[in-house]
């Protein structure tokens, strides 16, 4: 079980759980610039060809080229440029995005090189020589080769080339804590380490490919988006290009109509044609899918989270279930003294001190909260076990299950129930009814009783408490609000985990949970139609990790837990499978706001290029020019540079994710449609007329 | 005011009904019992009405059915004169006979001939009138496969075809037709079998009285939303349309399964409130589509209209303006075609208006069966972009609309304006488009309206405009053909692909498609991608003619 990990390790004070927002990392200008080179290297067809909107950008820039190079004027070539600009600024959306990505990769890089194995046979030989099951001997200083378990030893190792932390970790055979990873140092001590990777498909291997966004694989959302873009491109093209007879009519009947730079006796022109279609199309999510799906990963990065593919981190956005560990996730994971009850007749103050003078020696978690419980309730301070002459401590064994201290002719032990009531009645005691009350009320409220006696006198109880962690009550309300059910993990019995439970606010608990109970659950979900996201480290957490449709496996556990689930969190942190669904929900919640933006810009498109076009063919149709813009150049000018520029005004929304706070679809499509929908009919409108008004300055438009 | 009695009543009738009638087809559609006819119509084809079909076994029925419906048709035109009760007629020309045989199948009813100078009494009731039963059945039985689809868990079988369409046409469209033939007759619709009668008109000139089984078209021209008049003048007529108050019934036979059918899909969902939503998206872009036509008709701007009072040009007397603008709204917003007044002589922007009607998809509420599916499929749309917005793979209905339900419905999405643009295009690219009575903006709305009728199979005509001519026959034959079976394809395939997903539940996270907001959505995601699709079109068409 899970909870073994907790038990054996203090795993220190508790992070605080987030609250802020999935958000942040903000775009340098200087990266733009960087970038650039990149970008261009984008351009060439074969690359292009990949995003079907963008390659009909640049083949209609192509297009323009020759056009204007065939017949320049200022406006022709105004519009060429803006329209390679748009392939451009595109491409630097996907540059950028990667290039945050590149950074990190270099220093993965570096822990990788040059690194020898030395095999226990005695053989030395490249780390990239190894192969599955090679076993190798790493020394203190040195680093370790490749990705395997720890067989024999236990060494303290330095991860931080991975996990960015820099607090040494214990590594050691056996267990759930004998995973090492390739590329960290051991500090001290020694270990043989049996390889489980394959050559060329390290941890840092993996990582380096996903950082990079190398071989990013389109996630399924991102498949059937760029379907119904092609779609809408296609449709946009039809009516382009079938408009072309219908204008060549429509100005043969107007025959005395001046010819413009837009209309002319062989209909629209070329330029303007192209320009039309390029404003219709859906071009801003075009250019930016990549770089939201690019950037939704590197987010998962920055958090150290490594998801081995984006389909698990839409899944996380999908996610309907949570299984939580209750220890160290739900709570503090260990359990602290929170209240000394004694039995009638017994004064509190002598119970509190009996219970810490037995715990002073008491070096777990447990012993000392009842330590610093008796301090700060009862003033019993300055008690430390070297004062006390005399003192003999009783270690806790499995055997006795008590510990305690003998004072003289004071013996005080304090334990489970049964062994210290049995221990008091063998000193010739006969503890008090009242005693199975009390440890029966603390059990039922989801506590640990420890009894406490002195000599044949049974004093009282201690009431440990698992304690909840701050703020994770609200934290499952906002998951109940985005529709998501908790479920805590425990194997502790059905009342405790029903207390505990109801304390920490989840929708439901699965007590004395054994690995097979988990897969079973996880099933039972997934056959209703549900999708369950779960975090384990042990090895029998492997198979419900595989099953579960998001499954996290911390870096401290073992490779087999590492292999069956889909992403790995590298500060081993389990509360972090709500930020991992926030980020997952986030990264498909920009993709939709985009595309909306993008459909709802074409509107005011419409009301630039349509009267520009046609107007001084039916001059009524100059109704249509609501925003007044100075001339049939100037409005189709102004409507290309927009739809340039919304890519580089949009690049660092789609690096950092549109604004995400938990709440209901309702609420959020409200939010969302009003910010994305109606601001992208109003935006151009403004943003057209603007650049009207100063590009109609520029002689020959 | 009294112009809005008009669509006021005709709503509250369609509210009344919706329920019982909508819980009536719900009933035929899904009861397990067959009726005696009807098993008897089984053993006679050699169905086993038993067995169910997956969707693409349903659409090879479909597609057979309607091969055989057409080459039968063609002959049954091609052979006319060697027929019973032909009038003495001549056989129908091939291409004229090719044309129709498709639009009929194709519940378009575009005619590209005159109904009393080309066909005889037995092509009337046995070759069209057949076929304004059997393809609205077709129709109406498409779009409960895909209601199946969304109800489904996992299965394969989504129906049986022979079953959907024998139960639709004798348990809904026949006892209908039969019951409001009898009230047409009352209000003096004529039925008769006789070659017409030559008097003597009171100014001394020769007249020729035409009669023939007209009520019995008449029904299920308006309910099956076919609109193949019997007559060339149509609802215009007045031996198909006498009165006010027939006129008031038309037009509630067109619209009352159209508008009952989302109660279906409701009840087959399971979640009334489903049904709601769809209709009224349905409602919303009816009631002002009808508002601006009737708009544009009363206030609309022209010399004619401004000098006489009214635009009364191409209007019956006994209709009025307001009537008869609705009934335009009415016929276009379905895939019917009926018309009791002529477009081509509407004001330019009301005119615009069941351009813009049939642009739309023909969705609100669209032909029988054809609107709801193309409804859903908007919905499906709407859901993916929505669903994105609300941060999960979007779901409708549980459905989760990813890859493949997204190709499906975006290949729906192009095959009208394909067949429309691309045929408009070609009308002028090859100097076809000459044959519009017009020139400048008004030919080229008659050219654009004549594909657009076609490609959303509706069948009313601007007018205004000479279509029997060999390539017209031709290039709006197969505009019928594609404009009907391709998206039929997709939706089945989409019933298919639908079906056999198992629904997710729902939760707080789901995107809830029963509340104003995606009911708004929906409305909005069709008008705009209407707009943003055919607006270039429109601007050199009644737009360039209407503002001034």
């Amino acid at each position: 079980m899970t909870t073994t990990l907790n038990d054996l390790v203090d795993v220190g004070p508790a992070p605080e759980p987030p609250t802020r927002p999935v958000g942040a990392g903000l775009l340098d200008p200087g990266q733009l610039w960087r970038s650039l080179p990149g970008a261009l290297r984008k351009l060439d067809p074969r690359v292009m060809w990949r995003n079907p909107v963008m390659f009909i950008v640049e083949v209609g820039a192509v297009f323009t080229t020759v056009l204007s190079i065939a017949g320049p004027s200022v406006f022709a070539w105004a519009i060429t440029v803006w329209l390679w600009l748009t392939v451009i600024f595109a491409n630097l959306a996907e540059a950028v995005a990667e290039g945050r990505g590149k950074a990190q990769a270099a220093a993965l890089r570096n822990a990788k090189q040059d690194t020898i194995a030395y095999l226990r046979d005695g053989r030395e030989i490249p780390a990239t020589g190894l192969a599955q099951g090679d076993v190798v001997i790493v020394g203190a200083g040195q680093i370790i080769p490749g990705d395997g378990d720890v067989i024999e030893g236990i060494a303290s190792v330095d991860e931080s080339a991975i996990t960015g932390e820099s607090a040494p970790v214990i590594r050691e055979s056996g267990g759930d804590r004998s995973a090492v990873t390739g590329g960290t140092r051991v500090l001290s001590d020694r270990i043989v380490v049996r390889i489980t990777q394959k050559p060329g498909e390290s941890f840092v291997d993996r990582m380096i490919a996903l950082v990079e966004g190398a071989n990013r694989q389109k996630t399924p959302n991102e498949i059937a988006l760029n379907i119904l873009l092609a779609a809408l491109t296609i449709i946009f093209l039809l009516a382009v290009v079938t408009l072309q007879p219908l204008a060549i009519f429509s100005k043969a009947y107007q025959a005395a109509a001046p010819d413009t730079t837009a209309v002319d006796g062989d209909g629209v022109t070329g330029i303007v044609l192209v320009s039309l279609l390029v404003c219709l199309i859906p071009t801003t999510i075009g250019a930016l899918l990549s770089a939201i799906g690019i950037a939704g990963m590197d987010r998962l990065v920055q958090r150290n989270v490594l998801a081995m593919s984006g389909r698990a981190v839409e899944a996380a956005g999908d996610v309907d279930t949570l299984l939580l560990d209750k220890t160290g996730t739900i709570t503090l994971g260990n359990r602290q003294a929170a209240e000394f009850v004694p039995v009638d007749g017994v004064d509190r103050l002598a119970l509190a001190d009996a219970a810490q003078l037995s715990s002073l020696a008491d070096e777990t978690p447990e012993g000392r909260s009842i330590v610093v419980l008796a301090e700060n309730e009862h003033g019993l301070r300055d008690r430390e076990p070297g004062r006390l002459s005399d003192a003999t401590f009783v270690p806790f064994t499995a055997q006795t299950r008590m510990s305690g201290v003998d004072l003289g002719s004071r013996r005080i032990r304090k334990g489970a129930a049964a062994a210290v009531t049995k221990w008091a009645r063998a000193n010739g005691g006969h503890p008090a009814e009242q005693v199975g009350a009390i440890v029966d009320m603390i059990s039922d409220s989801g506590g640990t009783p420890l009894v406490v006696a002195e000599n044949d006198r049974v004093l009282g109880v201690i009431h440990l408490k698992d304690v909840v962690k701050p703020g994770m009550r609200d934290r499952f309300g906002e998951m109940r609000r985005m529709g998501i059910r908790t479920v805590m993990i425990t194997g502790d019995n059905p009342r405790t985990a029903a207390a505990i439970a109801a304390e920490a606010g989840v929708d439901d608990f699965l007590a004395e949970a054994t690995p097979e109970d988990k897969l079973a659950y996880i099933r039972k979900e997934q056959e209703g139609g549900r999708l369950v996201a779960m975090t384990g480290d042990g090895t029998n957490d492997a198979p419900a990790l595989a099953q579960a449709d998001v499954g996290v496996a911390m870096n401290t556990g073992t490779s087999a837990a590492k292999e069956a689930g889909n992403m790995v969190d590298l500060d081993s942190d389990p509360t972090k499978l709500i930020e991992i669904v926030e980020i997952g929900k986030q990264l498909l919640i920009t993709r939709g706001a985009l595309t909306t933006f993008s459909i709802a810009n074409d509107i005011a498109k419409y009301f630039a290029i349509i009267p520009a076009m046609f107007a001084t063919v039916y001059p009524g149709l100059d109704l249509l020019n609501i925003m007044r813009l100075h001339s049939p150049g100037s409005a189709i000018l102004s409507a290309v540079i927009f739809n340039a520029i919304v890519i580089v005004f949009l690049i660092p929304l789609a690096l950092r994710g549109v604004r995400y706070r938990p709440s209901s679809a309702s609420v959020l499509l409200r939010r969302n449609l009003l910010v994305y929908g109606l601001g992208g009919v109003i935006t151009p409108f403004l943003g057209i007329k603007l650049i009207d008004l100063l590009i109609q300055l520029i002689p020959g438009i | 005011m009294a112009g809005w009695l008009f669509p006021l009543t005709l709503a509250a009738a369609l509210v009344a009904v919706y329920r019982p009638f909508g819980d009536h087809l719900y009933r035929v559609v899904t009861g397990a019992r067959h009726h005696r006819i009807e098993r008897g119509v089984y053993r006679l084809v050699g169905v086993d009405a038993s067995t169910g079909q997956t969707w693409g076994v349903y659409a090879r029925s479909v597609l057979a059915f309607s091969a055989v419906s057409v080459l039968f048709l063609y002959a049954f035109l091609r052979l006319q004169d060697r027929l019973w009760l032909s009038l003495g007629l001549p056989a129908v020309a091939d291409h004229i006979a090719w044309n129709t045989a498709v639009s009929f199948v194709t519940n378009t009813n575009w005619q590209a001939y005159s109904g009393e100078s080309t066909m005889g009494h037995l092509v009337q009731m046995a070759g069209l009138t057949v076929q304004n039963f059997v393809s609205a059945s077709v129709g109406i039985a498409v779009a409960v496969v895909l209601m199946r689809g969304f109800a489904a868990r996992g299965e394969k079988l989504l129906g049986n075809f022979w079953v959907d369409l024998t139960r639709i046409t004798l348990r809904v469209l026949l006892p209908l037709s039969v019951l409001f033939a009898l009230v047409f007759m009352v209000g003096g619709v004529v039925q008769n079998l006789s070659g017409g009668v030559d008097v003597t008109t009171l100014t001394g000139g020769a007249q020729h009285i035409t009669g023939g089984p007209v009520a019995s078209q008449e029904v299920i021209k308006e309910l099956g939303t076919n609109g193949g008049g019997f007559y060339n003048a149509n609802s215009a007529h007045p031996f198909e349309n006498p009165t006010a108050w027939t006129n008031w019934l038309q037009v509630f036979l067109i619209l009352l399964i159209p508008f009952s059918l989302p109660r279906v899909f409701g009840r087959m969902v399971g979640q009334n409130r489903q049904g709601y939503a769809i209709v009224a998206v349905m409602a919303i872009l009816a009631l002002g589509s009808i508002a601006l036509t009737v708009g544009f008709e009363t206030h609309g701007a022209g010399t004619v209209p401004q000098a006489v009072g009214a635009a009364m040009e191409g209007k019956e007397t006994r209709f009025g303006v307001a009537n008869s603008a609705a009934f335009a709204a009415a016929t276009t917003l379905t895939s019917t075609g009926a018309v009791n007044s002529f477009h081509d002589s509407y004001t330019a922007l009301g005119g615009m208006m069941p351009l813009v009607n049939m642009m739309l998809g023909e969705v609100a509420p669209g032909g029988v069966g054809s609107g709801l599916y193309g409804m859903l499929i908007l919905a499906v749309i709407t859901v993916f972009v929505a669903g994105l917005m609300v941060g999960r793979t979007p779901e409708y209905l549980g459905k989760r609309i990813q890859a493949r339900e997204i190709k499906l419905a975006s290949l729906y999405f192009l095959v009208t304006p394909l067949v429309v643009l691309v045929g408009t295009a070609a009308a002028f690219a090859t100097g076809n488009a000459a044959t519009a009575l017009n020139a400048g903006p008004h030919g080229l709305s008659e050219v654009l309206y004549a594909f657009t009728s076609a490609g959303n199979n509706n069948g009313s005509a601007f007018a205004g405009i000479t279509v029997n001519t060999r390539w017209w026959d031709t290039a709006l034959g197969l505009a019928m053909l594609f404009g009907r079976f391709l998206p039929m394809i997709l939706v089945l395939a989409l019933a298919g692909s639908l079906a056999r997903q198992r629904p997710a539940p729902a939760s707080d996270g789901t995107l809830p498609t029963h509340q104003p907001l995606f009911v708004g959505m929906v409305a909005g995601v069709t008008v705009v991608l209407v707009a943003l699709t055919f607006l270039p079109a429109l601007a050199l068409g009644p737009l360039a003619e209407g503002l001034r």
